[in-house]
């Protein structure tokens, strides 16, 4: 049986790792490469890679990092941030990633998915979406790193992505990210109910109750970072807490 | 080692991250496209991430499909270059090279809430032969994958996803496996070495 997935997640500025709480507040966590290598060996299940970097110039560390981190990487790993091209994925590629990220350019240019997937095949897309609720109540995608708000529905911006070739959804709720009260479950087990392709539930991860619930409710995978960068809950014992309650794990 | 291992360059990706795998455990690999390379290696490998019409044209065009069928020294297909090794592929018909007696199908979740393609690590049962050495008796293994191959005399380890399929195969010098041994963590880089060891 399909193993659900826990997904570390590494925010990455200037070369090292930070964790924010809804997107601001940043503090540091650490080395990258010693967490991914410490994650694998403890058994999570993918490595989350984001670059938050915002300037061309640093970006160029980017890679060197990308390299370093997928050297001794024995588990799957996906990079994101600021990819906006073809080519920046190919080199990404290059450097040892698996999948990639995309998230606001792909929203502004949708055949951007269409290209990537067309090159490198769908099951290397990944489309992050950034979402919020409305004072109407309905989750809207913001773009830019949370800055810049739309009035396009999280659920039809992840249908079209789908349709135009996106492998899997990283859904990132902005109101629980960082606050380590649970997940957005209404939102995830609705994508995850409705997408023929994998969604992975992000933001809000604090216990493993709302690995639980969020899972139950759907999500194919479980990404987080800070419970995981500073140790309050360690992979093997989250997964022994899933297994109880019937969720398949890996081992 | 001291041995030769040689990846197939072909036009489908991921070979570096197999060559990432394979310098882990301490072996290093040439890439090559060259008839007499993949001859005198002692190990080749076939990877594979892409399309079978387009992967197995592009293996024609250069008489390459010749060549594999040639090579006399363990080989082993990985993911795409697996279904190439199998008899036919649903994915755009295409005739593949017929190393197993396997077909290669697209998964039909069939109404059930499955999702296609399976992505994400799923058990292997059933092992059977020195690929799988030193591995428990259900070791999960990293799977990313739209088509499967069909259970038959060739298969020699099972994975279930909507219904059992052929998550290994192998006939003689020719192995095969559906999921990403540079991809699954300890277990995966096992099966590496033991393959190395044949």
């Amino acid at each position: 049986m399909l193993t659900k997935r826990i997904i570390p997640c590494l925010d990455i500025k200037d070369g090292r790792t930070v964790k924010g709480t809804h997107f601001v507040n940043l503090r540091d966590a650490g080395d990258p490469v010693e967490l991914g290598a410490r994650y694998a060996e403890e058994g999570a299940d993918e490595l989350v890679f984001l670059d938050i970097t915002a300037t061309n110039e640093k970006r160029r560390t980017l890679g060197v990092l990308v390299d370093r981190i997928a050297r001794q990487l024995n588990i799957p790993f996906t990079v994101g941030g600021g990819i906006a091209a073809v080519e920046d994925v190919r080199d990404l590629l290059e450097l040892g990633a698996d999948k990639i990220s995309v998230n606001t350019a792909a929203f502004r240019r949708p055949a951007l998915i269409q290209e990537l997937a067309g090159e490198f095949g769908s099951q290397c897309v990944v489309v992050a979406i950034d979402a919020k609720r409305g004072a109407d109540g309905e989750w809207y995608v913001h773009l830019n790193g949370g800055r810049t708000a739309t009035d396009t529905r999280c659920a039809d911006w992840a249908c079209q992505a789908v349709e135009a070739g996106a492998g899997e959804v990283l859904l990132t709720s902005m109101d629980h990210d960082g606050a380590k009260q649970g997940f957005a479950l209404d939102l995830t087990g609705r994508l995850a109910q409705m997408l023929p392709v994998p969604v992975i539930a992000s933001g809000g991860g604090g216990q493993p109750a709302h690995f639980i619930e969020v899972l139950q409710a759907g999500a194919d995978a479980a990404l987080a970072a800070s419970i995981f960068h500073f140790r309050e809950i360690a992979i093997p014992d989250l997964k022994d807490h899933l297994q109880q309650h019937g969720l398949p794990v890996r081992r | 080692m001291g041995q030769e291992i040689a990846v197939i360059r072909y036009n489908a990706g991921n070979i570096r991250s197999v060559r990432l795998a394979l310098e882990r455990i301490g072996a290093t690999a040439l890439v090559t496209d060259e008839p007499d390379r993949l001859r005198s290696a002692d190990k080749v490998i076939f990877p594979g991430v892409g399309e079978a019409s387009s992967a197995m044209r592009y293996l024609r065009d250069r008489g390459l499909d010749a060549v594999i069928r040639s090579l006399q020294q363990p080989f082993l297909g990985i993911c795409l270059g697996m279904q190439l090794m199998c008899r036919f592929s649903e994915e755009n018909d295409t005739a593949c090279l017929g190393l197993f007696e396997e077909d290669v199908q697209r998964f039909d979740p069939g109404g059930k809430p499955f999702k296609v393609p399976q992505m994400g690590w799923n058990a292997i049962t059933g092992l059977q032969g020195p690929l799988f050495h030193g591995l428990g008796e259900a070791p999960y293994m990293y799977f990313v994958h739209s088509y499967f191959a069909t259970l038959g005399f060739d298969t020699c380890a099972v994975t279930d996803h909507i219904h059992p399929f052929s998550a290994a195969l192998s006939r003689g010098n020719f192995y095969g496996v559906q999921f990403h041994p540079e991809k699954s963590a300890f277990a995966g880089e096992q099966i590496l070495r033991n393959f190395l060891e044949l």
